[in-house]
């Protein structure tokens, strides 16, 4: 029987501290970005994006058809060649221009991602931005040092790319794809996702003010048929997509026998493996970090966690008591820990997956915890007792619920960890330094955490292993997926 | 009078072995002017997901060899071809219509192939692993290792040096192959095998097939235990096409099929080692 020691600490509440609002405007609808101009669809057709904190409808956008993102790459097309001719150095220039425009606007940015997105103020600000500021400085230096990037003599840009991204970091995703590929030369039409478009159209007015040349940065916004439209485009040279694996095959079959150039980022259902020599405390920020951050909607989450059997008990009591204390609700509340689950559609999903696991017969736990009685909402659940086969254990449910498996030895860790078709990213906890090295040469996985969960970094390559996807995003071999003859 | 030669019989090489098809099956092979060279294994669907299996099971063992290991086995290949040179000479002369001297320069080229190759096993991660200067107290590294069971579609015209040229960048990080011969001059590929079945290359690590590109490409293009496939010696483009579909299914990496079989006595490059390299990035905090 294990105890828990009771905090005598007496239980403090909080008060209300929302970000002030007013510093996004919000226009009633938004044009597609188009040749460095606001365009109305000519043969599209609009929708509405809504706060998935309050369902309030937040602005009309575009939704391109196809003359629409013929016009898209037209653009692109012949803004190709001078964009790609410019010295890196002048290329390099605007990317610099970027990332300080995005440090000076990035409270806005962060206010605007947390009301379309869901967010929690405290991510989009303390994580998502910087990050993105970050990215474009990190490319911004590669565009006249492609020579030296080790990609052969004389790297050529691949020409015009078509950008498909998902709405779990929307302006990350966007900086992901743009800055490298304008680094290397390229210019680029980019899909934001269908719930999460406004950032997207807000760094299109940042290229505005930074002079970008008309055409190097186009957005289209839309929903999967307009997704459709831009990998499919025959006009574009390369693709880059974000998302769910089943998306990702769809793409990796249209493309077939096009000769264009693909990179995929795609699903994930991540072992956290935490040994009995662990620091446990330590170790349980990090599996709360590892799923339940952005409500778990990240593909490279610690979705399972593998724990060995004679501390399962310990990690598990230390976890619910965490999961006590996170605090769920309004996204720009600065005290948020988990905010709102980005949609409807997504809702029903982790509802569906979550169903399963109670009817596999794992054991479901949720703290108590008020949900707000409009948008959408979901409480951190913990699973234990959960069988390699369930669902919850294969699926990617994309949301803030943990499954719990065990192990007795690092072969068994490694053998579940390993048994999945996905293999995006892993963690492991243990103090044996001679441990974290032969656990992280035999995880077939993208990026391993030792010790640490979620940590992202421009110079840092991220990508999969497997039906992960292929193609890095980060770091020098970010580059490749960008210049023609490499990877 | 003259003594009657003892002809060899062209087999399959599976998991070290050197079976027939299981389907009972061979082909007529026959010189550039027609003339009949050999009856090749005509292997089956069976034979191509038996050679996937022997692929699997030698993978563990190859890619946990250390790099030098690897080279140190690389470079044998190249000794042993090194020996029957005349062998090879003459092999790839009746296969592709050369001259004795062209075919003998060709071989040359295949051993020096090996050699280069050989070289990388210990380079390959110092050219395109690094450590990362992540803005935060953590020791942050990347390193290429191998994607794991890979099916080659080998060159259709250069039989020996093409071969070579596919193979050995999809060995040398720790993969292992299941390789589909030239259709039409599969004959160097068997005896490629032979020597690789005596260069210290365990067994599985290379699969050599001989038949159809058509029958038994669709099969590895499909198969769910294949990480990736190299189109090069593809040559129907609906064939490619179709193969790149089929290697969706498990998000395979592909290595498309060229518009032309490409020059391959031109130098090597570095790039196709990575075609079949995952980056790996580990990540530990630092601190007392």
């Amino acid at each position: 029987m294990v105890t828990v020691p009771d905090l005598v600490t007496p239980t403090w509440e909080y008060a209300p501290a929302p970000e002030a609002r007013d510093i996004v405007t919000i226009r009633p609808s938004y044009g597609l970005f188009i040749d460095g101009q606001f365009v109305d669809p000519r043969d599209g057709s609009t929708f509405k994006t809504v706060n998935p904190a309050t369902e309030e409808v937040l602005a009309e956008v575009a939704a391109a058809g196809p003359n629409d993102v013929d016009a898209a790459v037209a653009a692109a097309r012949r803004a190709q060649r001078s964009w790609a001719r410019l010295s890196g150095g002048e290329r390099a220039k605007y990317l610099y221009r970027i990332a300080r425009t995005i440090q000076e606007r990035s409270r806005e940015l962060a206010v605007l991602e947390s009301i379309d997105n869901g967010k929690p103020i405290k991510e989009t600000r303390d994580v998502d931005l910087p990050l993105v500021a970050a990215h474009f400085f990190y490319y911004a230096g590669w565009a006249d040092k492609l020579d030296y990037a080790g990609f052969g003599p004389d790297p050529k840009p691949v020409g015009v790319c078509g950008q498909v991204i998902p709405w779990n970091f929307p302006l990350l995703m966007l900086a992901w794809k743009i800055a490298p590929a304008l680094a290397a030369g390229n210019t680029v039409v980019l899909k934001p996702a269908e719930t999460t478009p406004l950032t997207a159209l807000l760094f299109a007015e940042i290229c505005q003010q930074v002079d970008l040349p008309p055409g190097v940065v186009n957005i289209v916004t839309g929903a999967g048929e307009t997704g459709a439209l831009v990998v499919e485009h025959p006009g574009v040279d390369k693709v880059a997509f974000t998302g769910s694996t089943e998306v990702g095959k769809l793409i990796q079959r249209r493309l077939a026998g096009t000769g264009k150039k693909l990179s995929l980022e795609l699903g994930g259902k991540a072992a956290n493996v935490l040994f009995e020599d662990a620091p446990v405390d330590q170790a349980v920020e990090g599996i709360v970090n590892g799923i339940f951050f952005n409500q778990g909607h990240v593909c490279c989450a610690g979705s399972r966690l593998l724990v060995q059997e004679s501390v399962h008990d310990t990690v598990i009591a230390k976890l619910k008591r965490r999961l006590g204390t996170l605090r769920l609700g309004d996204p720009l509340d600065k005290n948020t820990d988990i905010g709102a689950i980005n949609s409807s559609a997504q809702l029903a999903r982790i509802t569906e997956l979550v169903t399963a696991g109670e009817e596999e017969g794992a054991t479901k736990w949720q703290p108590a915890c008020d949900l707000p009685s409009t948008g959408y909402w979901f409480a951190p659940t913990i699973f234990t007792g959960v069988g390699q086969s369930s669902r919850i254990a294969r699926e990617e449910i994309f949301g803030p619920v943990l499954s719990v498996l065990t192990f007795r030895t690092p072969e068994e860790a490694v053998a579940k960890a390993n048994n999945t078709p996905y293999g995006l990213s892993a963690g492991v906890w243990t103090e044996k330094g001679s441990r974290i090295l032969w656990m992280a040469n035999r995880l077939r996985a993208g990026v391993v955490w030792a010790n640490t969960f979620n940590r992202f970094d421009p110079t840092s390559p991220f990508g999969g292993y497997k039906e992960s996807g292929f193609g890095r995003e980060g770091g020098r071999h970010g580059l490749g997926p960008y210049l023609q003859g490499s990877h | 009078m003259a003594r009657l030669d003892v002809r060899k019989t062209y087999k399959l090489y599976v998991g070290g072995a050197f079976p027939r098809s299981e389907s009972g099956r061979s082909y007529e092979v026959t010189d550039s002017k027609g003339a009949f060279l050999a009856n090749a294994a005509w292997a089956s669907r069976k034979d191509t997901r038996d050679a996937v299996v022997a692929a699997r099971s030698a993978l563990g063992g190859w890619s946990g060899a250390t790099a030098y290991n690897r080279g140190q086995v690389l470079y044998r290949v190249a000794e042993m071809l090194e020996g029957r040179r005349d062998q090879f000479a003459a092999g790839v002369a009746a296969a592709e219509g050369l001259a004795s001297r062209a075919a003998d320069r060709i071989v040359g080229l295949a051993i020096d192939r090996w050699v280069w190759y050989a070289g990388w096993s210990d380079k390959i991660a110092q050219i395109d692993g690094s450590s990362n200067p992540v803005a935060g107290p953590y020791f942050n590294f990347s390193v290429p290792e191998p994607t794991g069971v890979v099916a080659v579609i080998a060159p259709q015209a250069s039989s020996l040096l093409g071969l070579v040229s596919v193979v050995a960048p999809v060995v040398v990080s720790g993969n292992t192959a299941v390789v589909v011969a030239s259709e039409r001059r599969p004959l160097p590929a068997v005896s490629l095998s032979e020597v690789l079945a005596t260069s210290d290359v365990p067994g599985g690590v290379v699969n050599v097939l001989t038949g159809y590109v058509g029958e038994l490409a669709p099969v590895l293009a499909a198969h769910l235990d294949v990480n990736a496939i190299d189109g090069t010696g593809v040559v129907d483009r609906a064939l490619a096409a179709s193969l790149e579909v089929e290697a969706a299914e498990n998000v395979k990496r592909v290595v498309p099929a060229p518009r032309h079989e490409p020059d391959w006595t031109e130098p090597a490059d570095p790039r196709r080692i990575l075609s079949f390299c995952e980056i790996k990035t580990v990540w530990h905090p630092t601190g007392v």
